[in-house]
């Protein structure tokens, strides 16, 4: 479990990203932070693995404060895709993917290895592992960097708006195929969006960031879209919310059981309430 | 040049290619270990400069101001100190390349996608690491460039230090100007050239090898 103790992030200048934040992200479910730009959510992301550090808190993963561990070891222990994959442009697919595995200290053999493997679990021909990110689609490049942060098989996935920088066509097949990993991994998943359907189509849970940088409401994401906080959510959800619900139930009644979020043998399978056919 | 004095005389290039050997091999020596030494200065500071900004404006006037000292007048002041070995030559043109050297570097760096930087931060790399295996590496094509330029306006510029003796291939200019015998002077120009096209062109396959990822 990743919580969150009176967080709150002030910078020099004065601007509040993050005000007194109290969370619990519950473990092998996919958290989801929504909002608009500039409402903390990336910050409050960046707090886990102490790219950002608080002004006063406590952040904890599975009770010991993130703090108290150094900070690149501690973030070699939590993966991390970050907004347009962010790849290293030297290093071809194989390389990039063994990143952590080698700062670990496994040998190369092993890293690259463990790289190979993972490249078809991302849905990517082996053949692209001795290619240059430059030479991939940006499709290809999202998935490069989802194998990167598994590589070294964490236990906790941050992810800052993975799947903003691809076209809506790509991004639904990203989605799909991330919610069918998750099925087999179980990882604890934060998944930063600003994107309300994507936040409802993947979250287990969703966090809405308001302005001022506090969560307006921390619910399913049917809770949400059933009895939205009326003022910021509400309007957030948008005219279109009675859409998304209808859309919502009627995908989780179309998608199969092994494919949902929270469904399977998921430490998270409650985290949507009753199964909505039941 | 004296009446009916061929431009070239091929017999006198003939009979001393063992003195343009030589006088290749010493031109090589006093142009290159600048670049050599002026990497090993370039470098660190230029990740200082790019590290704290601050630094940058000042250390480049520093490195303009001593571009713009004419070399000769280097050559004669640090006759005094060094004398006439290679250093009397060698740290004059150390100091030149770092005009050229530490900007591309700050620039090489200073490019590399913040989220590329992101990214490495995330992984787990300490800084010094993020420096060594992702910056640098990523900033090899902008730092090569400025060695390219530093290398052929080196292999151009060591000639001057034939004025005090210590020239590699300048000693033939001033030769076969003392002598009134432009057959020197030919073979100067051409081997000098001949050397900044060959090393440009080795530096550019270097850059290849070093630098897989940018072929296209």
């Amino acid at each position: 479990m990743i919580s969150f103790k009176g967080v709150t992030k002030r910078y020099a200048d004065g601007t509040v990203a993050v005000d007194g934040l109290d969370l619990e992200l519950a473990t092998g479910e996919i958290t989801v932070f929504v909002g608009p730009s500039g409402c903390g959510k990336t910050t409050t992301l960046r707090m886990i693995n102490r790219m950002v550090e608080p002004t006063s808190g406590v952040i904890a993963i599975d009770g010991v404060d993130v703090t108290t561990r150094p900070a690149a070891e501690l973030r070699r222990g939590i993966g991390y895709v970050i907004q347009q994959g962010g790849l290293f442009p030297h290093r071809t697919v194989l390389d990039n993917v063994a990143t952590v595995p080698l700062l670990l200290g496994w040998d190369k053999k092993k890293a690259r290895e463990r790289a190979r493997e993972l490249l078809p679990r991302v849905g990517l021909d082996a053949a692209l592992g001795a290619r240059y990110p430059h030479q991939l689609s940006g499709g290809q490049q999202q998935r490069v960097g989802v194998a990167r942060a598994l590589a070294a098989d964490p236990p906790v996935l941050l992810m800052d708006e993975p799947f903003s920088a691809v076209d809506p066509v790509v991004r639904a097949g990203l989605q799909e195929e991330f919610l069918r990993l998750q099925a087999e991994l179980h990882k604890t998943i934060v998944f930063v969006t600003h994107d309300i359907d994507e936040a409802v189509r993947l979250g287990h849970r969703i966090a809405v960031f308001a302005k001022g940088g506090h969560v307006a409401q921390y619910a399913t994401p049917r809770e949400l879209l059933a009895a939205p906080e009326p003022g910021f959510v509400t309007e957030f959800l948008g005219g279109e919310r009675g859409l998304r619900k209808l859309r919502f139930f009627a995908e989780l009644d179309a998608t199969p059981e092994a494919a949902r979020p929270g469904s399977g043998e998921a430490p998270g399978a409650t985290a949507l309430g009753e199964a909505p056919d039941a | 040049m004296p009446e009916g004095e061929p431009l070239v005389r091929w017999d006198w290039i003939a009979s001393h290619i063992e003195l343009f050997g030589d006088l290749t091999v010493e031109h090589l020596k006093l142009s290159l270990l600048p670049i050599l030494f002026g990497l090993l200065i370039a470098v660190p500071l230029g990740v200082l400069c790019a590290r704290w900004g601050w630094l940058y404006p000042p250390v480049l006037t520093i490195a303009n101001i001593l571009y713009a000292v004419p070399s000769l007048a280097l050559f004669l002041v640090l006759l005094d100190f060094t004398g006439l070995t290679i250093w009397t030559v060698v740290i004059p043109l150390t100091l030149y390349t770092l005009s050229v050297l530490v900007p591309n570097v700050v620039d090489g760096l200073r490019q590399v996608p913040e989220q590329t930087r992101q990214a490495a931060v995330a992984m787990g790399y300490t800084p010094l690491r993020r420096l060594v295996a992702v910056e640098l590496p990523i900033a090899v094509p902008v730092i090569m460039a400025g060695v390219r330029v530093a290398t052929v306006s080196n292999i151009s510029l060591v000639s001057v230090g034939a004025l005090i003796g210590i020239g590699g291939l300048g000693r033939l200019f001033k030769d076969g100007f003392d002598l009134q015998f432009t057959t020197p002077v030919f073979a100067g120009i051409v081997l000098i050239i001949a050397l900044a096209v060959l090393f440009d062109f080795a530096l550019v396959l270097l850059q290849r090898l070093l630098t897989p990822w940018t072929a296209r």
